[in-house]
Formats: C-alpha cells, sequence, structure tokens
C-alpha cells in the first residue's frame, strides 16, 4: 500500500505560558485507506499531532508530507487551499454553522472549493447525507439535530470534497455509547468499503482498539507503532 | 444601523436646511444687488499740482500740505455708449443705467434721509424681478404719471404715506421736488426697504440739474451669475471704470455661507463617525460569538480573504440599509421641516417656511459617506477575525 502521510521528525513546542516541549522527535507514516487511532493521556500531545498533520498548526520543527506533496513551509493560503481539497474534519463538538440548514453546512466546503455547480454540489450533498441516513434531515435548521446528527451532518460535510484523509478530534467525545456506535460504524465502512484514509484522536480504548491501527502517544513521545 | 441611520438622516437634513438658507440669503442678497455693478469710484488723486506751475522755480521745491480734493463729476462718462455695448455681449442679460443721490423726504413735519435711484423701471424691473416684490401699486405706474415714485415699505411706514400722497424731496444740494407715491415695493432687506425709492431716471436729472446724459451707475444681469467675477475684471478693464460683482459686494454674506457649509460638512462626519464606531462594536461582538465558527470555516480550507469577504460584506449591508432608510428619513424630515411657517415676528423677512432644497447630489454624497463609514468600520474587526487561529479555538 501507499503511503499517504509521513511525518518525519516532529518537534512542537508551546511558549505560553513556559517554554515546553509538546512533541518529542515523532516520525511516523499512514498508508492510504487505513484507518488509524491516535491515543494517549490529556496532555500527551496527541491532538496538538493531529493539528500539526491536518496543516493548521505550522509552528513545529520537521516535515509533514502529505500525498507527496510537502506541506511544511507552505503559505497560509496556499494551506487553505490544500486542506479545502485534501482534508475532511470532524470534531468533537460537530461545529456546524447553526444558523444554517444540514444540507448547507454540507454544501459549505464543496461551494468554497468551486469545482461543480451549486445543483451538482446539493445533489452531492444530499447523496453524502444520504449515506450517513440523515438525508430526511436536509433541510433541518443544524442547531435543531440532536448531537449525534449533528456529528453525522458533520462527517457528511467532511467527506464532500472527497477528501485523502479525514481527521477527527474525539469524534465520540461527547456522544452516547449507542451514537459512538454509529460512528464508528460510519468511519469503518468508510475506510473498509470506500478507501478513505482515517486519523482519529479519541479517548475511548474501545473505539481505539478496533481500528486498523494505534498509535500511542505518551508525554510527548510515539510509545508504540 | 440606527446609528448609521440617524448620522445620515442629520446629514441630510442639516445640508438641506443650511444650503436652504444659504440660498434664500443668496436670493434676497441678488434681489438687492446686481449681478455686476459699474460706477464711477472716487479716487481724489493729489500727485498732480498746481503749485509747481505757480512757483515756476525749479529750484524751489514746494510741500502742499493737507490739499483740497477737486471737484468731481461722479457720472460715467459715454453711459450710452457703455450701455449700447454691453447690450451687445451675448453673456448679458440685461442692463440698467441709474443715476443714485441721497435726499430728504420731507411729508409733512417728518423729515428722513435715504436715496433715490432713478432708473428706467422696465430695465430694473428686468435686473430685480421689481414686479414680484410690489407691495402696492404696479412699476409701470411710474412710466404713466409724472414725478412718480416707487417706496420702500419701511420707507412707507415710517413716513405714514400710501399710494396718492405727494411727498417732498430735497437733495444736499438743496433743491427740491414733489413727488407723487405710486407704488410700494418690499426686497425684505431693512436697510433697503427703509431708505430707498424708486423714480424715473429723468426725474433725478432734473432733480439734479444735470443733462439726460448724466448717469452714475450701471447695473447689468448675467445670464450666469457664477461668472460675475470674471466679468466684472473684463468689464473694469474694458471700460476703465470701477466694476463690481456681487460676490465681492457680499463678501460677508458669502464668508457666513462658507462657515455654515463647513459647520455642516463637520457636524455630519462627526455623526458619521459615530456611527461608525457603532458598527465597530456590534461587528467585535459579532466576530467574538462566532470564534468558532469563523474556525471551523477556516479548517474546512476558508483562507484569511474569505473570512475578511464575509465580515465585510455584513458590516456594508448594515451600512448600505443604514445609508438607505438613513436617506429616506433625512428627506421625510426635511420635507417635514420645510413645511413648517417661518415664525415670523416681522414683515421685514419674506420667509413663510423655513428655507430646504433639495439635491440629489446630498443625497448621493450621503450615501457614498455612509458605505464608506461602514467599510472603514468593518475592516478592522474583520481583520482581526481572518486572524484568529483556528487550532486555539477548536482545542477549546
Amino acid at each position: 500500500m501507499s503511503e499517504i502521510l509521513q511525518a518525519a521528525h516532529l518537534n512542537k513546542y508551546f511558549y505560553e505560558p513556559e517554554a515546553f516541549q509538546v512533541l518529542h522527535d515523532i516520525s511516523f507514516s499512514v498508508d492510504k485507506g487505513e484507518f488509524v487511532t491516535m491515543v494517549g493521556k490529556s496532555g500527551s500531545g496527541k491532538s496538538t499531532l493531529l493539528y500539526l498533520i491536518s496543516t493548521l498548526d505550522t509552528d513545529y520543527e520537521g516535515t509533514i508530507i502529505i500525498n507527496n506533496i510537502r506541506v511544511t513551509g507552505q503559505s497560509q493560503n496556499a494551506l487553505s487551499k490544500f486542506r479545502n481539497e485534501n482534508i475532511g474534519f470532524v470534531f468533537q463538538f460537530h461545529f456546524l454553522l447553526p444558523e444554517f440548514s444540514a444540507i448547507e453546512n454540507v454544501m459549505l466546503p464543496a461551494l468554497k472549493l468551486g469545482k461543480y455547480s451549486r445543483d451538482k454540489i446539493e445533489n452531492l450533498a444530499m447523496e453524502k447525507l444520504r449515506q450517513m441516513d440523515m438525508h430526511s434531515f436536509a433541510q433541518k435548521p443544524s442547531g435543531k439535530l440532536s448531537g449525534g446528527q449533528q456529528q453525522r451532518v458533520a462527517i457528511a460535510r467532511a467527506l464532500i470534497n472527497d477528501p485523502l484523509i479525514i481527521m477527527a478530534d474525539e469524534p465520540t467525545g461527547n456522544l452516547d455509547s449507542s451514537n459512538s456506535k454509529i460512528v464508528f460504524d460510519i468511519f469503518q465502512d468508510l475506510s473498509k468499503n470506500k478507501g478513505n484514509t482515517i486519523i482519529a484522536v479519541t479517548h475511548d480504548t474501545d473505539f481505539a482498539r478496533r481500528a486498523d491501527r494505534i498509535i500511542e502517544l505518551v508525554d510527548g513521545r510515539l510509545a508504540h507503532t | 444601523m440606527l446609528g448609521v441611520t440617524f448620522g445620515i438622516a442629520m446629514f441630510i437634513l442639516m445640508i438641506s436646511f443650511m444650503q436652504g438658507v444659504n440660498q434664500f440669503l443668496e436670493d434676497t442678497m441678488l434681489s438687492a444687488t446686481p449681478d455686476i455693478h459699474i460706477y464711477n469710484d472716487v479716487s481724489t488723486d493729489f500727485s498732480v499740482s498746481v503749485a509747481g506751475d505757480y512757483f515756476k522755480d525749479s529750484l524751489k521745491s514746494v510741500i502742499v500740505h493737507h490739499p483740497k480734493p477737486k471737484q468731481v463729476q461722479l457720472n460715467i462718462k459715454n453711459a450710452e455708449g457703455i450701455i449700447a455695448d454691453l447690450k451687445k455681449d451675448p453673456l448679458v442679460a440685461a442692463v440698467s443705467p441709474l443715476l443714485s443721490t441721497q435726499v430728504f423726504y420731507n411729508y409733512g413735519p417728518v423729515q428722513l434721509n435715504g436715496f433715490i435711484d432713478g432708473v428706467n423701471i422696465s430695465e430694473e424691473s428686468r435686473l430685480f424681478n421689481l414686479e414680484e416684490k410690489m407691495v402696492d401699486g404696479k412699476t409701470e405706474n411710474l412710466l404713466t404719471s409724472d414725478n412718480g415714485i416707487i417706496m420702500g415699505q419701511g420707507l412707507a411706514d415710517k413716513l405714514n404715506v400710501r399710494t396718492g400722497d405727494l411727498v417732498t424731496l430735497t437733495t444736499p444740494t438743496g433743491s427740491t421736488m414733489r413727488f407723487r407715491v405710486v407704488g410700494i415695493f418690499q426686497i425684505g432687506i431693512g436697510t433697503i426697504d427703509n431708505v430707498k425709492s424708486y423714480v424715473n431716471l429723468a426725474s433725478v436729472q432734473q432733480l439734479l440739474g444735470k443733462d439726460r446724459s448724466y448717469i452714475t451707475d450701471i447695473n447689468i444681469k448675467l445670464k450666469d451669475n457664477k461668472l460675475s467675477q470674471s466679468e466684472a475684471l473684463a468689464f473694469a478693464r474694458k471700460y476703465n471704470y470701477k466694476s463690481e460683482d456681487w460676490e465681492t459686494a457680499n463678501s460677508s454674506v458669502m464668508a457666513s455661507n462658507l462657515i455654515r457649509d463647513t459647520l455642516t460638512y463637520v457636524v455630519s462626519i462627526t455623526l458619521l463617525i459615530v456611527a461608525g464606531f457603532g458598527i465597530y462594536n456590534i461587528m467585535n461582538m459579532t466576530i467574538a460569538s462566532k470564534l468558532k465558527d469563523i474556525a471551523i470555516l477556516k479548517a474546512q480550507g476558508f483562507a484569511r480573504r474569505d473570512i475578511i469577504q464575509i465580515f465585510l460584506s455584513q458590516s456594508l449591508v448594515i451600512g448600505l440599509l443604514g445609508a438607505v432608510t438613513g436617506l429616506m428619513l433625512g428627506f421625510a424630515l426635511s420635507y417635514a421641516l420645510s413645511r413648517t411657517p417661518f415664525p415670523a415676528n416681522n414683515s421685514f423677512i419674506s420667509l413663510k417656511y423655513f428655507p430646504v432644497i433639495f439635491r440629489t447630489g446630498h443625497y448621493v454624497f450621503g450615501i457614498l459617506f455612509g458605505l464608506i463609514t461602514t467599510f472603514i468600520a468593518g475592516l478592522m474587526p474583520s481583520v482581526k477575525a481572518s486572524r484568529v487561529d483556528p487550532v486555539a479555538i477548536l482545542r477549546g
């Protein structure tokens, strides 16, 4: 299998409130279609690592290569465009825009990308919502949906531009066990059957254990790959 | 948004009212001042003296202390030629020759000083629209009657004369003549209505004992009074007489117009800047409450430009809505003011309603300025929003 993400010798420091090294010389790679979870105690640096490889945080040492493109050192605008095309995000607190309907939330990244017409995007978004079994709620304001429903809409949004990698930060952290199971099943389906690469940060050991691979961080160092 | 609305409404109201006042004053002024006034300015020339001729000795140095001015003729020589020439000028709308003199008005025991203008009344009417200013009688009455006089309202009140009464006029040189009041006018400026009368040109020439060509002043109305200043200069050079345009003659009024305009703009701009700060605050609060949304948009690949665009368009929409409602409110208020009766406690001010003018330019300026203010007020918070670090927000 081809490597989709390569991280080499990542070091990351926090300067506030005092200088502190969060990540120590981290190197790892992820294959295409792999479902990887990152685990570790609170403060172990797993979320920090996720934000580095997702290109949101650019203040680090080392290099990150995604899909054979070196993203380290690129400009903010270039990275914005790169994220828009290649990375889908799912967060712990769903982070939908509450003023918009579910389908509008899903359409937003695609409208930004501007690859298709509005009608085409609407069809695509509907398709993604159907995949999440959320199509009957498409026109509802996203603020009126339950937590599990919102998270499924958020996953649909992460998929809209057919990204190379889906990055998830505690995707089940805010959900009950039945909704967690639904989210996990969706991820597993995406990785097994649709060929999506998924990197998820989680506290949930159950969730982590069932993934293809676990990356464990202890005090900012890789413990086990 | 209400801040912009009121700011712009007040701007429209103030500018319309102030410009209305300016226009009113200018109109009043122009009803008493010709566009260009050509006259023979008395300037006593002491550089030439007969003393040298008298002593005939070139070695002697003669100093003349306190010389007396020589007798000068105040009239414009070749007045008829000048008038005929002026009438050919394509820029000139009307020309009125004038002979003015100081007089005492005698009516019974009352004696008032003032002055009379000997005019060709039909020409003078074309300059100052005298027909509209007649309170009693008609301007033509002057032509049909022998020794008629049209008096200022204030003067007639003081003398307590009506049309048909006879008044005696005495000149500074002592000659007297009796005139019959055939009309009463009111220009709306006390200093004129209280002292001035119109009579036929020939009557004044007769009163002063001068010939038929004796004229002291020429009043000119131009087709476009904005050209007065340059034309006045040209006439002065051409005819070699003092030639004064209305703006120079009324420079104090023009100065106060300028001050009113400046005041209006200063107050309006202050109002709009305050409104701008209102928008600035609103946008800052909006952005503070939307930090999470900004972070998620950035994570999804929205660049800084996109974020700026989103918030800037919001503030511009606020600005546009505020400006449009402001213009409507401003128009409504100025219209209401223009229909408010002017509390005239004396009859010298010929105003029925508050003077207000409606000019498209003010409205265009209002909307432009509203948009510019909101653009600047929205830009700073938008740039701030675009700088939000998504990592810091998303980590919570």
